[in-house]
Order: structure tokens, then C-alpha cells, then sequence
């Protein structure tokens, strides 16, 4: 029995309010201050009387007469107060006692859909890319004497057409990605799957995007063809220019791949005509001029988007990135980034993904309870039709959380969620990067600490970094041309 | 807002939560209401709970010998309150003014009727 609390009751006392800083992180922009609320992801553009409230309060809690005393040289009394009592709602200061936001520990509804499968339709590839997290050192699944099947029957294939159907319960739209392995190595099952999943989803009134991801090296013509007329979206995995590529992605034989992908490459994107053609870099230490990169596959071969990521390995091997080349990393998005954002500004596309996305979050406001949508909205399917977390896990029996066959076993998937969860990295609490980093990606964790429910500690100076520079390019359009932002609404 | 610009889509939900916020506060009134939900927070009938659900008759009145006066709705105001719990509600003070206020009443499922009204 305990006693009620008077609503109202140390209201109208007449008593000064002490005030103080709460969570956010701030950015600039031509001049402009913005804060980015954390953990909603919020973001609110300060007038000058807003600079001068966060600032007066910046040292030390203060009470709210001294505050109007001190500002109110510069600004009229009710102004101060209006601001005050603004920034008091979208929680930027408040109470000095009261407690830190709380990180939410909801969990996603039980029925949450399904928006993305990715089929691993083999695990053979006929490429021997050194840092394959697949079948490099890091691998975490023995594909060449394991339990899996090399390649996908029909029949798991078109269990996991109607798995999805199932799981995606009555969305209007589901995403059908095809992986490996080499996806092309198993191609009559693409084609199958396709004409399955198409006849399937209009019976059941909905509809399937389909899309893959190839190394390039088996895209015939008739293959190009198919993947045009059926309307399926193509990422190919190329690291750069001849020399970058030739040494790291390379044929069994150790012979480079540049020559034999570049003419399939650029006849596939004079053939595909209906969705742009990607391109998807891995860095590593030996390949790290990621402004020769970009400008040799926008330019000189034709993509319209490249995404760059840095390899997922642990420290030790000899590709993984430096601590130093780490910094001139970034300091390379950021120039790209720059370019992007001039772009923008004349309304021009600009091809370099990794910043389109970051702002499409910061646009949208995105306070991620988890790192990505892997386990809930998005899962991988082994050859043998086991349901893994995503395609990175296809087939880790450690990571498997049900069967195309049997659905998704709930207490498996329930117990991954409640690990994962973000209330559960407690190295993230204090950071202002949480709502749209959340700890980042399983597998990651997984190679560095072999453990998948630990945050990724060894990114956190990066994804700091590289989220302020985001935001401050998300705050120029928002000065220069906020026309722009609006084509992220939807 | 008139002085912060919401700049993204979730702050422009947050600006207008905090206007929701600001015009329910401003539709009814706040008052003190004790144990009852508050009535900015409430959505359908108000049922009293807390300390209600226990067996626990008697109440004080005002000086005027009515209820209206008392700080708490007389619903709440009950004889469990002078007992386990410090909620300082209008029971008899049994330490100064009426010591034997529960004198004949051993059970109070049985003998509540013998509570009487003190009168200040």
C-alpha cells in the first residue's frame, strides 16, 4: 500500500526549477546548431536563444531564475522561458536528479513479419577470396566436409518460398534475396524459384522482389538476360581496379578475376536496364584507397551505387585493417561523403551508398532496439533449409533458429531476442551512437568475440566518427536543401 | 514549437506528442486525485483501486460533519490507512484525540459497524 502521489502537487509552489543537460550529442551545420536526441534520434535545430540556454547550462546545473537572470541581457524574459520550457519537453535539459533515460526492454510482438529471406542456394564458390568470412580462416561453418548439401534441392527452395509467405504474414511486399556460395553456380534454382515464388505470392495476393548478390564471373549473356526480363536486383561483389582486384579475389588457381568480370560486368549493365546495378566493396589492409575504388567503379566501369565495408576478421591477420588505416579510412568516407553532399545540394545523384543509408536512418529517426534485422524481419536459409539468423550464419547449427519445414522454434528466437537486445549492452548506454548503431553486427561480434550477443567495442570510435559526419551532412541539406530530405519520407 | 525547429520526421512526432500532451493537460484540469488514475491518463470508467480491495471500513468526516472538505476522496479515506500505512489520511489521530477509537471493534470484519465517527 503505498501512498499515492499528488498530481499536481509541487506545481504552482512558485519555486525555482534547477536544470541541467540531458542526453543528446550535438552537431553543426553552416552555422546552425543541431542536437540529435538520444536515445529518441530526434533531431531539432536551435535558435539563438536555444544555443544560449544549452550553453549557460553546459558547465553546471542551474537554477531557472538564475537562468533567466543571466540571459536576460540578450533575450526577453518570456523567450528564455519558452525555450526553456521547449527544451524541457523534447528532454535535451530537466531535472539534474532525475534518472538517465532507461533503455526500453521491449521486445518486438510475437508476430512480427518477416521482410527479407536469403536463400543460400549453394556454398560452393569458385572463387578463393583470401578474407571470405565463408571459407577464409574466420569461417564459421565447415561447407567443404560439412553436414549441408552443396547446393539446394527443389524441394527446401520452395519450402522456403512458403515459409516466407507464411512468416511475412500479409505484408504486401516480401524480399526473396538469393546468396552462397556463388549464387550463379546454382542458377537452374534461381530460375525456379522465381517462376515458384511468383505463382505463389500472386495466389496468395501479395507480392516478392527478388534480388542476388555474384561475384560476376558466371554472368553469360543468357543469364544477364534472365535477370533483366525477370526484373531481379544485382549486386556484384568487386573490390576495385585490376590490381586490387587480381589480389584478393581470385579463381582457385590463384588467377585474378579482373579480366573475365569486367566485360560481363559492363554487359550487364547495359542489358539490365530497370534497377540500378550495385557494387559491393570489402576493404581490407591491402585495399584501402577508397576514393581510387569508387571513382574506378562509378566511372570507368559504370555502377550507380557502390557500398564499401571494411572486412570482417579478427585483428591478427595480415588483411585486417589498422588502427591507422582505420583513420585514413575514414578520412576517405569522408571526402566521398563530401562529394555526396554537394550533390545533394544541386539535387544530383551521387553513387556512394554508405552515406544515402546512413541518412535515409537519420532521416527516419531510427532507435534501433537491435543491431540489424537479423533473427526477426530479416533471415538466412542453409542449403539443407535450416533458418539461421541471416545468410551470414547459414547453416551454424549454433545459430540456426528452425527449419523452412517447420517454421521458426519460438523459444529459440525468443531467447536470441533477449540476448541481443540492446538493454543487454550495457557498453552502450552511455553512448550517443546507440539508437542507430545498437551494438552492430552478430556476426562481426561473433568473429572478434566469439560471441554474437556481445557490442562491437573494437567499431565504436569508427561508427562515432563516422555517424557525426552523417549527421553533419544530414544538417547541411537540411539548410541548403531540405527539398532533398523528402525523398527519404516513404 | 515556436522556438526549436524540428528538423526529421521523429522529431516532428515528438513536437507533436508534446502538443498532444500540452492540449490534453489543458482539457481537464489537473487536481490532486490520490490513488485515482489520473484523469489526463484516463480512458474509460474510473474504477477505485489500491487500499480499496481490502476490507477496511470507517472513515473521518470534515469539520462541518460532511465529506467534502477532506483532502482525499472518502473512498480512499479507510480504516486500513491509520494502521499500515503512513499516507496521512483523515483517521482518527488514536495517539492524542481518540485512543479508543477501535475499543470495541476487534474484528473488523464483524464489528465495523461499532466504528463511529470522530468528530473534530
Amino acid at each position: 500500500m503505498n501512498p499515492p502521489v499528488a498530481i499536481g502537487a509541487t506545481e504552482g509552489t512558485g519555486a525555482s526549477q534547477a536544470l541541467a543537460l540531458r542526453e543528446f550529442h550535438r552537431f553543426d551545420a553552416f552555422g546552425a546548431r543541431f542536437l540529435y536526441m538520444v536515445p529518441s534520434a530526434g533531431i531539432f535545430r536551435m535558435d539563438e536563444a536555444g544555443c544560449a540556454v544549452l550553453d549557460a547550462l553546459s558547465g553546471a546545473p542551474k537554477d531557472t531564475d538564475a537562468l533567466v537572470e543571466e540571459l536576460a541581457g540578450q533575450f526577453d524574459v518570456d523567450r528564455i522561458l519558452g525555450t526553456i520550457q521547449e527544451l524541457t519537453e523534447i528532454r535535451a535539459i530537466g531535472d539534474p536528479s532525475a534518472p538517465k533515460e532507461e533503455v526500453p526492454n521491449d521486445l518486438p510482438p510475437a508476430d512480427f513479419p518477416l521482410n527479407t529471406m536469403v536463400l543460400n542456394v549453394t556454398n560452393k564458390c569458385n572463387l578463393a577470396c583470401t578474407y571470405c568470412y565463408e571459407y577464409g580462416d574466420d569461417k564459421i561453418v565447415d561447407t567443404q566436409y560439412g553436414k549441408q548439401p552443396k547446393f539446394m534441392s527443389d524441394d527446401t527452395a520452395e519450402e522456403s518460398v512458403e515459409f516466407l509467405l507464411a512468416e511475412s504474414r500479409g505484408q504486401p511486399v516480401a524480399h526473396l534475396t538469393f546468396f552462397g556460395g556463388e549464387t550463379l553456380l546454382n542458377f537452374p534454382i534461381l530460375q525456379k524459384t522465381v517462376a515458384y515464388a511468383r505463382r505463389r505470392a500472386a495466389e496468395e495476393g501479395t507480392r516478392i522482389e527478388f534480388s542476388l548478390t555474384t561475384n560476376a564471373t558466371l554472368l553469360k549473356p543468357d543469364v544477364i538476360q534472365w535477370l533483366a526480363d525477370n526484373d531481379i536486383g544485382v549486386t556484384i561483389s568487386i573490390d576495385g581496379p585490376k590490381p586490387v582486384q587480381d589480389g584478393l579475389r581470385v579463381f582457385h588457381n590463384g588467377k585474378g578475376t579482373y579480366d573475365v568480370v569486367l566485360p560481363k560486368i559492363k554487359e550487364l549493365i547495359a542489358t539490365h536496364r530497370s534497377r540500378p546495378i550495385g557494387a559491393r566493396v570489402t576493404l581490407t589492409q591491402k585495399n584501402l584507397n577508397v576514393l581510387e575504388i569508387y571513382r574506378h567503379l562509378t566511372q570507368e566501369i559504370g555502377f550507380r551505387e557502390v557500398g564499401l565495408a571494411p572486412v570482417t576478421t579478427q585483428d591478427h591477420r595480415d588483411y585486417a585493417i589498422t588502427p591507422d588505416a582505420k583513420d585514413h579510412m575514414l578520412s576517405q568516407f569522408r571526402e566521398l561523403a563530401q562529394e555526396w553532399l554537394a550533390c545533394a545540394i544541386r539535387d544530383e545523384h551521387h553513387g556512394f551508398t554508405n552515406v544515402t543509408d546512413t541518412i535515409e536512418e537519420i532521416h527516419k529517426g531510427v532507435s534501433k532496439a537491435y543491431g540489424c534485422g537479423a533473427g526477426l524481419g530479416l533471415m538466412g536459409v542453409a542449403t539443407d533449409g535450416d533458418v539461421s539468423l541471416c545468410h551470414r550464419f547459414a547453416g551454424s547449427p549454433e545459430h540456426t533458429i528452425g527449419t523452412v519445414k517447420d517454421g521458426v522454434d519460438r523459444e529459440k528466437q525468443g531467447k536470441f531476442l533477449v540476448d541481443h537486445h540492446i538493454s543487454t549492452k550495457t557498453d552502450c548506454h552511455t553512448c550517443w551512437a546507440r539508437p542507430i548503431c545498437s551494438g552492430g553486427c552478430y556476426h562481426e561480434a561473433h568473429v572478434q568475440y566469439g560471441d554474437s550477443s556481445k557490442a562491437n567495442l573494437h567499431y565504436c570510435t569508427w561508427v562515432r566518427s563516422w555517424t557525426h559526419t552523417c549527421l553533419e551532412i544530414y544538417g547541411a541539406l537540411a539548410e541548403k536543401n531540405p527539398k532533398f530530405l523528402e525523398r527519404f519520407d516513404a | 514549437m515556436k522556438h526549436l525547429r524540428p528538423i526529421n520526421q521523429k522529431a516532428s512526432r515528438i513536437e507533436a506528442y508534446v502538443a498532444h500532451e500540452a492540449s490534453r493537460a489543458k482539457a481537464e484540469e489537473m487536481d490532486v486525485v490520490g490513488l485515482r488514475t489520473p484523469p489526463h491518463e484516463e480512458e474509460g470508467p474510473h474504477f477505485p483501486l489500491g487500499c480499496s480491495l481490502a476490507f477496511s471500513p470507517g472513515w473521518e468526516v470534515d469539520s462541518r460533519g460532511g465529506t467534502a472538505g477532506l483532502c482525499q476522496p472518502v473512498e480512499r479515506d479507510i480504516f486500513d490507512c491509520h494502521i499500515s500505512c503512513f499516507w496521512p489520511a483523515h483517521v482518527p489521530d488514536q495517539l492524542n484525540h481518540a485512543p479508543d477509537w477501535t475499543g470495541k471493534c476487534a474484528s473488523a470484519q464483524k464489528d465495523w459497524r461499532k466504528l463511529d465517527l470522530i468528530f473534530p
